[in-house]
């Protein structure tokens, strides 16, 4: 078995409107037996950033202990919070200084930018950015993540409905994963509020 | 062959482990105490290779012991949690220590807490978890018998099903088990479960 897929994840995240959504399933394992069915996968970085790590579960530990603790540096000496680009590239940095003993972790970075535009991407495990203009999957469940999306995305959904569609995207393809499912775990970020919300779907 | 596992009731947290020390098909030991206790209200309990287990749960002991000489409080059990599970990180890439640990604590703030951490660091807080082929068993039978704010009668009933489950169930099933409890009263042992004992050595 990989080692990207001891733990088993499942990550989108999707653009609307003015907004974005980030989901997660909320399955920890270790190879075939579950330990815990409420483990967090998506972080807040800050309240319009938000980051996703897939993979390795110890490696998304540390991985994100170390880039809050460099996105709270940057907060001490610029006094404003980073850029979702900016980030992007310090998440890409990070991951290619272990280009030869790499984390395994694959991040799904979503945030708001300038003039609330939504950002998102996502990158492999050794920093290889990949930017998109309407969705980005990660995990054990990316295969199928990546075929639900594109039949269910929309250009310009409204909050509600960029919900209703990440959530059904996330779902079914989770179902269709052995490693991950257990719920899913939704965050909708629109300029003046972020929704947090946690799906029931088949406990299994 | 290793079994540990714990769970947490109302007000206390509950660990118990097998005590066989085994080297391949012999059986060194069979009253080898596999859960340490970490200060006043922690217990650590630790399954994997034999001179790692005791190598780094000293370690994380005199640490800990370190910290309260230092300052003068004691570590909160979700800090001991992270700095063992620092520790494990940061050996995973260098000189890996393989130890599965569930830390069990008690806070006068936020009550009774189970960790689980394993060998490659991933750390998250649990109600009930396992180790080891004896996991199996237990983590199957504390999901159907398991509920919030068990009373310790009912927890050590549960136990004791889970260690009937492996005695009965697991090929080299472990003969003896340690039970240890830790509430607002400090962590202590509560009772071993023998149906081996160690013959007495005759004295010369």
């Amino acid at each position: 078995m990989s080692i990207f897929e001891y733990n088993g994840s499942a990550l989108v995240a999707m653009v609307g409107k003015n907004c974005f959504a980030i989901a997660s399933d909320r399955r920890l394992g270790v190879q075939l037996q579950t330990i815990a069915t409420d483990f967090q996968r998506i972080s807040k970085i800050h309240d319009r950033l938000f980051l996703g790590l897939s993979g390795l579960a110890t490696d998304a530990q540390t991985l994100y202990q170390r880039l809050l603790f460099r996105h709270k540096l940057y907060q001490l000496r610029e006094e404003r919070d980073m850029k979702p680009e900016t980030f992007a590239n310090l998440v890409s940095a990070l991951l290619y200084e272990k280009r030869f003993g790499p984390y395994f972790c694959q991040p799904v970075i979503a945030g708001l930018g300038d003039e609330d535009k939504p950002f998102i991407c996502t990158m492999d495990s050794i920093g290889a950015k990949e930017l998109a203009k309407d969705f980005v999957v990660a995990g054990t469940a990316s295969e199928s993540l990546y075929g639900a999306c594109e039949s269910m995305f929309k250009e310009d959904m409204e909050p509600e409905e960029l919900f209703e569609t990440v959530s059904q995207a996330l779902l079914s393809s989770v179902d269709r994963d052995c490693l991950s499912g257990w719920g899913g775990h939704v965050y909708v970020v629109t300029p003046t509020e972020v929704k947090e919300r946690i799906l029931k779907g088949r406990m299994d | 062959m290793e079994c540990v596992f714990g769970l947490v009731g109302n007000g206390f947290a509950i660990v118990a482990a097998d005590t066989s020390a085994v080297h391949s098909i012999l059986v060194h030991k069979s009253n080898e105490d596999k859960i340490m206790i970490l200060d006043s209200h922690k217990l650590i309990a630790a399954s994997g290779e034999s001179g790692d287990r005791v190598q780094f749960t000293e370690y994380i002991q005199k640490n800990v012991a370190l910290y309260q000489f230092r300052n003068g409080i004691p570590l909160t059990t979700a800090a001991a949690a992270n700095f063992t599970r620092g520790e494990l990180a940061t050996a995973l890439r260098k000189n890996p220590y393989f130890v599965n640990i569930l830390l069990a604590g008690y806070d006068k703030e936020t009550g009774p807490s189970l960790y689980y951490i394993d060998y490659i660091a991933t750390l998250h807080k649990v109600d009930k978890g396992a180790f080891g082929y004896g996991s199996y068993f237990s983590l199957s039978m504390m999901d159907r018998h398991y509920h919030s704010g068990m009373t310790v009668e009912e927890a050590i009933d549960l136990v004791d099903k889970c260690i009937m489950e492996i005695r009965s169930r697991l090929v080299v099933a472990p003969p003896n088990f340690v039970i240890k409890i830790v509430d607002k009263d400090g962590a202590r042992e509560y009772a071993w479960r023998e149906s081996v004992k160690d013959v007495a050595v005759a004295s010369a």
